[in-house]
């Protein structure tokens, strides 16, 4: 249940009105990417590496173009060159289709597009590739051992920000300082250190990725897609593709989940360069066997965390080194994790080293606060062992050390105004942890977590209709209820009921630049940009009034919904009426707002989890759980739960069974729904949610972004009550049955 | 999937005169379950998927007290452990159906085509298994009984000829004083495959203090479904007892031999082996004192 | 090459004729062949209920059953769940409790909790896991398709007693 304190001060914001595009997603009507349909759509498939390192000696492919039924094929050749060597421009082509080598199973490599789907991947069979085989590097260990085959030939280590000479699988290795980390250990009364690692693992959204692109004789590209961000989208075409973004549209339908999966692009230039060949518009979905081997999925690596600490509870060192699997090519999360590693905690002395590294797995994207579970998993067991060391509450102890305003984050910002302190008061005075969990075999673990709202641009805009109802225009795709806090927000400012507004999501021609949905900013920032919408409309449709009635501007006030003016008490008219006379007073109305905010504040979360272990089968069962976050405001309190929910049984499934499970030969050999082993209905408890409301001073509602915090502390929380169900700490996930049963068995 | 015919034949007559003239190049759909993914994948590419759901007999569902139950080759699961019979004689087959997939591929799939498949972890056959049943193989003018334990000889192969087919399981009567039950472990509570699987049947003496027969077989832990033989051999005449179910589960696991993969480590199955006989056994015993 | 054969079918209580050839899906010819995208698709080989429909009263997922096995059969998929523009009370339930993020598993939920009550009026919280564990949700965590689905039967007794 959900327990907001604060007294009721807005009129739309807080309350559950039904979603605007509701209807249509319980009717089966609403478009998502799969859905498209239009006259003359072929179909796409693609061939794909089954090896996960090789060169490319060869590739025919004469006999599926002979196929009947086969369209076009395309490779790596149809790609625009790369003249200037731009390596970044040189690895985003790379992933799209294989050049000189393939550098992960399920790598690109052609595309062909024929009348239906089956011809199509019949047609792949008959493409021929002549690989050289080289041998895989399948972990950050042993990519970070310097006798390992190298995978980018020509590229180098960077190292504290400056290029290297050194040619090896590290793509980057970087560091943040603060204080004097020796002095720090040598103050401790205790130090507990361990290395926490960490597999792949994927979001698991239901709805395969799919596109459709279309490349018309006049140059100009249209792609209709399921997707986290149209704009980015259009950059990347762009980039990709070399042609300018005034000649790319691209159409968001509706998107059936992303968690950051679904922010790179992957077929979408190979279906805009097959229908460049073919003339027709060319659809492409994956299989799920492409979604798992051929997206990006969240690194595994690992977490080495020092802690150091006085008898009574203060910490005074904290040291981590974090290698993060970037995949076949740069950009793995390290970065973001490093800075999440001890966000939590106040202390002087920090040292954290980050690496990123290149391994032959596919290049990894953006899954749910990235990076921050993989460090998480680290520092709050580290943190839980202390506690239980010290005899200290392990809610007391984090409260003890709990960042406030004006602390350092290791890389130098100061924390502005966060909710830690009431998201671990919420956390102990909860129905779950006042309730004592007794019997054998059983355990509590608490975790807490962090992640940021990221900011980014938005655009909205907002015509006012004569009936009184204005259309709420974004770029903003709603994975998981944002037209309705968005609207929310533009109803709250305008002061009109949350009915009358109707949003709609529009393609990248039709609305200023908006950003990804995704680093918690979609409520953040296209909820602030439709408030400046809103206030836009409220001040022409003021100026409007005190034109009508010829008072000054400055006198016409509007309050509760109705125009008024101090020049004459007897002026007075609603929304609604002034929205009926715009016709006849100088034409309609349309409001716009657009923002690209900056030091915006960050989400606080905690989990608190009650398991029991079958020691005989190593199984464990989460008994009760309860997710607390801290959303700064909730707009929508049920979509806000949702985030929490929905994020803590993602969080649930990576600690206990999820994994890209390889075998020797660098196949991944679970890449299925049913191998996988994400959660069903019948693998989780209830989740019980707490709403923790300390608002974000830069936004007008003081909105926190609540997507993605509540992944991080589930998993240590599994790991921690694991410990105390077991008495032993887990280094390693997932922490599946097979693992619980060995570990049982160590040390007997 | 690469392009095949199809066809619903609606007598066993012609489904067989199908698969004389063409049995090598045909494929048998009961479900579908099973088959379908594999044309997907094409590790399975007939010309032909010959649809065994309209032909009568293999719809047959029936119990008599003398002989037993036939369960009909294309019954769906759900039809299966819905039935009255199945549920009050043969819980050990509700054990195994209703756990096979979830609701929706229990709507489609069957126990035939669970055996046909014959997948190490295949839920219903150690059932089967342990109880007896045998396999009722029909070809045009030949039919013939296999034991159901003999009837697979490798993962995904069993002992059908190319011109055959199954017809019928059929189950002996249920013996007094006796019961069977089957679980397996998995790591998510539904959706998913057996890491291990353990049928077991116990009969007891009429006092109900010592074992008179008791058959383990093990899903999941060798190339086919394995019947432990040793523990029949051993736990026969024995008292009961806490000591010999113990046993019993440690020659599961020796008699087992489990492979590592995604599903678990070859040492991670052979600890389970031994933990679910021991369960299965109680339960069964449970079951006959229950009755 | 491909030969197509004739199907015909009742979909939502409509006669409804179709060419397919055998190895297409059900839910291939639902959405590529009559052009009824509602019924989704996410793993095509019957792991996550996505194109869950009910077919002779039972839950399928109609990418594990054939276009060709459909002749002669009655479908129900997620179209004809509504009545007309009056949305079904397991829709509405799906709504108030906000049972979707991204929706994309809800036609297949509202089709498995459709046929669940069915059979069972008055499931437990255990049997609604039970009956829709083949129906994968990523956005969830299932907490409020378990509830919107004890609405539902709430609703429909409601509905039934008034
Ligand atoms: C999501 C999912 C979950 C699953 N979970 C489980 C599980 O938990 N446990 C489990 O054991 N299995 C599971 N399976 C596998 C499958 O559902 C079962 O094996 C099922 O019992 C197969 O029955 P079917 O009727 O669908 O078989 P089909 O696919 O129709 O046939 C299977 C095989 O048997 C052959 N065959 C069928 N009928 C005959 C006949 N009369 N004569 C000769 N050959 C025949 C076919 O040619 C084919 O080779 C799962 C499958 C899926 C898709
Ligand atoms: S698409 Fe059919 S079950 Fe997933
Ligand atoms: S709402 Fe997105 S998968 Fe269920």
């Amino acid at each position: 249940m959900t327990n907001i304190k604060e007294p009721k001060k807005y009129e739309v914001i807080g309350t559950r009105p039904l979603r605007p595009d509701g209807t249509d997603k319980v009717t089966g009507r609403a478009i998502y990417g799969g859905d498209f349909e239009m006259t003359g759509l072929i179909h796409g498939k693609i061939l794909r590496s089954p090896h996960p390192h090789a060169r490319i000696k060869s590739i025919n492919y004469d006999k599926a173009l002979e196929l009947e039924g086969v369209i076009a094929v395309v490779t790596a050749d149809d790609l625009p060159v790369n003249p200037d060597g731009n390596i970044s421009i040189g690895y985003s082509r790379g992933n799209i289709l294989a050049k000189d080598k393939v550098l992960y199973v399920g790598h690109a490599i052609a595309g062909v597009a024929a009348i239906d789907p089956h011809i199509a991947e019949e047609a792949l069979d008959l493409i021929e590739v002549d690989y050289e085989l080289l041998s895989a590097v399948m972990n950050v260990e042993e990519a970070m051992d310097s006798s390992s085959e190298i995978i980018h030939e020509n590229s180098f280590m960077k190292e504290f920000g400056e290029m290297t000479v050194t040619n090896n699988n590290i793509d980057e290795h970087f560091q943040h300082k603060m204080g004097n980390i020796d002095k720090g250990f040598e103050n401790a009364d205790l130090i507990v250190e361990g290395k926490y690692s960490t597999v792949m693992v994927h979001q698991g959204y239901i709805e395969p990725q799919a596109a459709t692109a279309l490349w018309r004789t006049d140059g100009s590209l249209t792609v209709w897609n399921s997707t986290q961000g149209s704009f980015p989208d259009r950059d990347e075409l762009s980039n990709i593709l070399d042609i300018p973004i005034s000649k790319i549209k691209v159409v968001p339908l509706e998107i059936g989940g992303g968690f950051g999966g679904k922010i790179p692009i992957y077929q979408e230039p190979v279906a805009a360069l097959l229908s460049k060949k073919a003339g027709n518009p060319v659809k492409i979905i994956m299989s799920r066997k492409e979604v798992f081997e051929s997206t990006g999925p969240t690194p595994g690596g690992y977490t080495w965390v020092k802690i150091g600490v006085k008898n009574d509870g203060k910490i005074t060192a904290m040291q981590s080194e974090l290698a993060f699997e970037a995949g076949a090519y740069p950009g793995s999360p390290v970065g973001m994790g490093s800075l999440c590693v001890f966000a939590a905690y106040k202390c002087d002395n920090q040292l954290v080293d980050g690496y990123d590294v290149i391994v032959n797995k596919p290049k990894t994207a953006a899954y749910r606060a990235p990076g921050s579970p993989n460090a998480a998993f680290g520092t709050e067991q580290v943190i839980d062992e202390i506690s239980q060391k010290l005899g200290i509450d392990p809610i007391d102890f984090r409260m003890m050390n709990a960042i406030s305003e004006g602390d350092r984050r290791v890389d130098g910002p100061k924390f502005p105004v966060n909710g830690l302190k009431q998201v671990l008061e919420s956390m102990k005075n909860s129905p779950q942890y006042q309730k004592k969990l007794k019997g054998s075999n059983k355990g509590r673990g608490i975790a807490v977590g962090y992640w940021f709202n990221v900011g980014l641009q938005s655009s909205c805009s907002i015509t006012v209709n004569t009936d009184g109802t204005v259309n709420l225009i974004e770029g903003s795709t709603d994975i998981g209820g944002s037209r309705a806090s968005i609207a929310m927000q533009a109803a709250e400012t305008l002061q009109i009921p949350y009915d009358s507004v109707n949003p709609s999501i529009v393609d990248t021609n039709t609305v200023g630049y908006t950003a990804v949905t995704g680093g918690s900013r979609t409520t953040f920032s296209t909820g602030y940009a439709a408030h400046l919408a809103a206030e836009d409309v409220r001040d022409q449709m003021i100026k409007r009034a005190s034109e009508m009635w010829g008072v000054p501007n400055d006198s016409v006030v509007y309050s509760k919904g109705q125009f008024s003016s101090d020049a004459d008490p007897e002026l007075s008219m609603s929304f609604k009426e002034l929205a009926s006379q715009l016709e006849n007073t100088g034409g309609s109305i349309a409001g716009k707002g657009s923002i690209n905010p900056k030091k915006v504040g960050g989400s606080f979360a905690g989990s608190i989890c009650d398991l029991e272990i079958d020691p005989d089968t190593g199984k464990s069962t989460i008994l009760d759980f309860t997710a607390i976050q801290d959303a700064g405001k909730a707009i929508h309190p049920s979509y806000v739960e949702g985030q929490m929910q929905g994020g803590s049984a993602q969080g649930i499934g990576w600690a206990l069974n999820e994994e890209y499970f390889y075998d020797q030969n660098g196949i991944m050999n679970n890449s299925s729904l049913l191998d996988y082993r994400m959660p069903t209905s019948l693998d989780l408890p209830d989740i019980n949610t707490i709403i923790v409301e300390v608002p974000d001073p830069t936004h007008p509602y003081g909105v926190r972004g609540v997507g993605e915090a509540n992944i991080v502390p589930p998993i240590p929380a599994i790991a921690n009550a694991m410990k105390r169900a077991s008495g032993k700490r887990f280094y390693n996930l997932p922490m599946n049955p097979p693992a619980v049963i060995s570990k049982l068995n160590q040390d007997l | 999937m690469k392009y095949v015919d199809y066809e619903r034949p609606t007598s066993l007559k012609s489904a067989l005169d199908i698969l004389s003239e063409k049995g090598d190049v045909t494929k048998i759909m009961a479900g579908g379950t099973d088959i379908l993914v594999k044309l997907r994948v094409r590790s399975e590419q007939p010309d032909l998927l010959m649809d065994s759901k309209e032909i009568p007999e293999l719809n047959e569902l029936s119990f008599n007290h003398d002989t037993g139950l036939t369960i009909g080759a294309a019954v769906p699961l759900y039809k299966l452990y819905a039935d009255a019979d199945v549920k009050k004689y043969y819980p050990a087959l509700v054990d195994s159906t209703t756990i096979i997939g979830g609701i929706p591929i229990q709507g489609r799939a069957t126990v035939g085509g669970n055996l046909c498949n014959s997948a190490p972890s295949a839920d219903s056959i150690p059932t089967l298994i342990v109880l007896g049943a045998t396999a009722s193989i029909q070809s045009s003018g030949k039919l013939r009984e296999v034991p159901v334990s003999e009837f697979c000889t490798g993962p995904g192969s069993n002992v059908l000829k190319s011109n055959e087919m199954l017809v019928t399981i059929n189950v002996p009567a249920p013996a007094d004083n006796s019961a069977a039950h089957y679980m397996r472990f998995i790591p998510r509570n539904e959706m998913d495959i057996a890491v291990v699987g353990v049928g077991s049947y116990v009969k007891l003496n009429a006092s109900g203090d010592k074992f008179e027969s008791v058959n383990v077989s093990l899903a999941s832990v060798a190339p086919t479904p394995l019947n432990v033989t040793e523990i029949s051999k051993f736990l026969s005449g024995k008292d009961v007892n806490d000591e010999n179910i113990e046993k019993a589960g440690q020659l599961a696991k020796e008699a087992s031999k489990p492979i590592s993969d995604m599903r678990g480590t070859a040492e991670y199955r052979q600890h389970l082996c031994s933990v679910l006989t021991k369960r299965s056994i109680n339960k069964s015993i449970e079951r006959i004192k229950g009755a | 090459m491909s030969k197509k054969v004739h199907v015909q079918t009742i979909i939502n209580g409509e006669d409804v004729e179709f060419l397919c050839e055998p190895r297409q899906s059900l839910l291939e010819c639902l959405r590529d062949v009559i052009g009824m995208t509602g019924t989704k698709e996410g793993c095509n080989d019957g792991n996550c209920g996505a194109c869950t429909v009910i077919l002779e009263g039972r839950t399928v997922t109609s990418c594990l059953v054939l276009g060709v096995e459909v002749d002669g059969k009655e479908l129900t998929t997620i179209e004809g769940i509504a009545d007309g523009e009056k949305l079904h009370p397991i829709q509405t339930a799906f709504l108030e409790n906000a049972a979707l993020q991204c929706g994309i598993c809800t036609p297949g939920f509202i089709i498995a909790t459709k046929s669940l009550l069915d059979h069972n009026p008055d499931p437990s919280e255990y049997e609604i896991r039970w009956w829709l564990a083949n129906n994968l949700c990523r956005c969830t965590g299932y907490d409020k398709i378990v509830r919107a689905v004890q609405e539902s039967a709430k609703k429909i007794k409601a509905q039934a007693g008034g």
